[in-house]
């Protein structure tokens, strides 16, 4: 079984547009949607959801001020300032450490599961898709993460799917550390800016970091074609497979406002171009 | 007064809106903030002269072994399992720290010293008048949240009354909860697509359940379709600025220019924002 998480670095270069179409035309596999935070990969796919889950990720202290004595322990030991003058817990700052839980000499705070999303096993046009919401505000992303990619694990197994096809977020923080882990290999979709190339080079060496390969594709890469090779170049300096380039074409957003995957959309140019993409990524793995 | 430009979705314009508010802001003693701190942008396109940059540590657990008595209490209070005691033996696990201090509180044989985990790099320079303050992740690290923090308590001056303006993370989880946290107005920006919809509806409950008020930036507004006009007209969401897609722009930003430099006649909407910004603050 292969695992290929798509990243960038950089939010808005077309993960999730990539990641729709390469699950249009690949057989045999689970999709995940690990962009908890914002997901977007369900517009296109239009899952009916199967089975809904609570997720709980963490804890969140709760003061019973019957039993408060207000003696000021809690609002010492917390370093979060997540306790009021009034002793009541701000759900925004808790990180659910439980230190005033531990302190409190009236045991007047406990400790409680933290609701903090929901995540879910879909079925779409394109196959099977696991996917989640994490709640506003909250945090946990990355064991939320963790959770979505081992549910499409086990799904790929019960089926016998051959790959597991992985929409991450943006940055290279904790939802991606999370998506990065025991991947295959990172396809990180890029475009001709200067902000895309810093940022593919930070997931360069996150992936390196974590000793997963990396693939590229070059979004937009008319835009500016001199960076276009400036980023190639980085890419081969790195030792980073160029799986291909795609078009900047308004008929990318038209078929996002259809909810229609680029080659479910499209036979022209940037639709050609994504199937080569694909192969040249079977190939790679 | 605290301007933080915020998005659900990543590469609306945040960074393309915040370095182009800051040019124009030069002269009234604005500080910048590039919250995003796992990909910060800002000074591709400002270019400040850093003028300090220091590593930004965080306490973790550093177990004295000649003192631990493996009792354990440490590992029952640890909540993010960062310090696990089994039988005479203990593990810390510094990328799993939230660094509460609760470990070293509790241990009753004073057994857990202060150590120390890099999580990236505060800067702070200026790129001519403008006084820049960035963070930067360290790779590897996952805890965004403490260094923006740290960014903000370096940039703001409690005092001072100038324009701070704050580039944030995409997204609506902890690290942009604490970038936008304490500002005045978020300016949320989006463009009219079904993603950029989606997210935006995530960011505007988000502006909400801190009790912030908001506005919206609508970019590259000729493109997708009209449904963002709608979603902002039955949410009673003030739109600041519409900005046409404009080839020419995106090839200014990719070279790492600013739009009012490269092309002068966009300093009006600039500016027309900079006025809505100022009537929404005042207004309550």
């Amino acid at each position: 079984m292969k695992e290929i998480v798509i990243l960038s670095g950089k939010g808005g270069t077309g993960k999730t547009t990539l990641t729709a179409s390469l699950a249009a035309l690949w057989k045999n596999k689970v999709t995940a949607d690990c962009d908890v935070d914002a997901a977007d990969l369900h517009l296109i796919l239009r899952p009916e959801i199967k089975q809904r889950t609570d997720f709980y990720g963490g804890k969140e202290a709760v003061i019973d001020l019957e039993k408060c004595t207000q003696c000021g322990q809690c609002q010492e030991v917390c370093v979060f300032d997540a306790i009021d003058a009034d002793f009541v817990v701000s759900e925004i700052n808790c990180e659910g450490c439980g230190a005033c839980y531990y302190f409190c000499p009236a045991e007047a705070i406990s400790l409680i599961d933290r609701h903090s999303g929901e995540w879910y096993l879909s079925e779409t046009r394109f196959g099977p898709l696991v996917h989640a919401r994490l709640g506003i505000a909250e945090e946990n992303s990355g064991k939320l993460v963790s959770l979505v990619k081992g549910q499409a694990k086990m799904l790929a197994e019960q089926r016998h799917l051959e790959t597991i096809l992985v929409d991450g977020s943006p940055g290279i923080g904790c939802p991606v550390i999370s998506s990065l882990a025991g991947a295959d290999l990172v396809l990180v979709v890029t475009e001709p800016t200067i902000s895309a190339k810093h940022d593919m080079e930070r997931i360069f060496s996150l992936a390196k970091h974590f000793g997963v390969p990396a693939a590229a594709v070059v979004n937009k890469y008319d835009l500016n074609e001199n960076l276009t090779e400036e980023v190639e170049s980085l890419c081969h300096r790195e030792g980073v497979e160029l799986l291909g380039r795609i078009s900047y074409d308004p008929v990318v957003t038209e078929a996002m406002v259809q909810g229609k995957a680029i080659v479910e959309y499209t036979d022209g140019t940037v639709a050609q171009e994504v199937r080569n993409i694909l192969g040249n990524l079977q190939a790679a793995l | 007064m605290i301007i933080a430009v915020a998005s659900g979705k990543g590469g609306t314009g945040k960074t393309t809106v915040v370095t182009n508010l800051a040019w124009l802001l030069k002269s009234e003693g604005v500080t910048l903030l590039d919250c995003d701190v796992e990909e910060p942008n800002s000074a591709l396109f400002l270019r400040p002269k850093w003028e300090e940059s220091n590593s930004f540590r965080q306490f973790v657990p550093e177990v004295d072994l000649e003192k631990c008595t493996y009792c354990g209490q440490c590992s029952q209070l640890c909540q993010f399992g960062a310090i696990i005691t089994v039988k005479e033996n203990i593990l810390v696990f510094p990328e799993l720290c939230h660094s509460c201090l609760g470990c070293k509180r509790i241990c009753p044989v004073d057994a857990i010293g202060d150590g120390e985990r890099e999580l990236g790099t505060v800067s702070v320079g200026r790129a001519g008048a403008i006084r820049f303050v960035q963070g930067e992740l360290r790779i590897g690290e996952a805890q965004a949240p403490p260094l923006i923090r740290e960014v903000k308590l370096r940039g703001i001056v409690p005092a001072r009354k100038n324009v701070v303006l704050i580039d944030s993370p995409p997204g609506t989880s902890c690290p942009v909860i604490e970038a936008v946290k304490g500002s005045d107005l978020v300016v949320l920006v989006t463009e009219p697509t079904p993603f950029g919809l989606h997210d935006l509806k995530l960011a505007v409950e988000m502006v909400r359940t801190l009790k912030l008020r908001c506005g919206l930036v609508i970019n590259r507004s000729t493109i997708g379709d009209r449904k963002v006009w709608s979603y902002c007209q039955e949410e009673n969401i003030p739109i600041l600025l519409e900005i046409a897609d404009d080839r020419r722009i995106a090839e200014v930003y990719s070279r790492g220019e600013l739009v009012v430099e490269a092309l002068p006649e966009y300093r009006k909407a600039f500016r027309h924002l900079y006025q809505q910004i100022l009537t929404l603050t005042k207004r309550n």
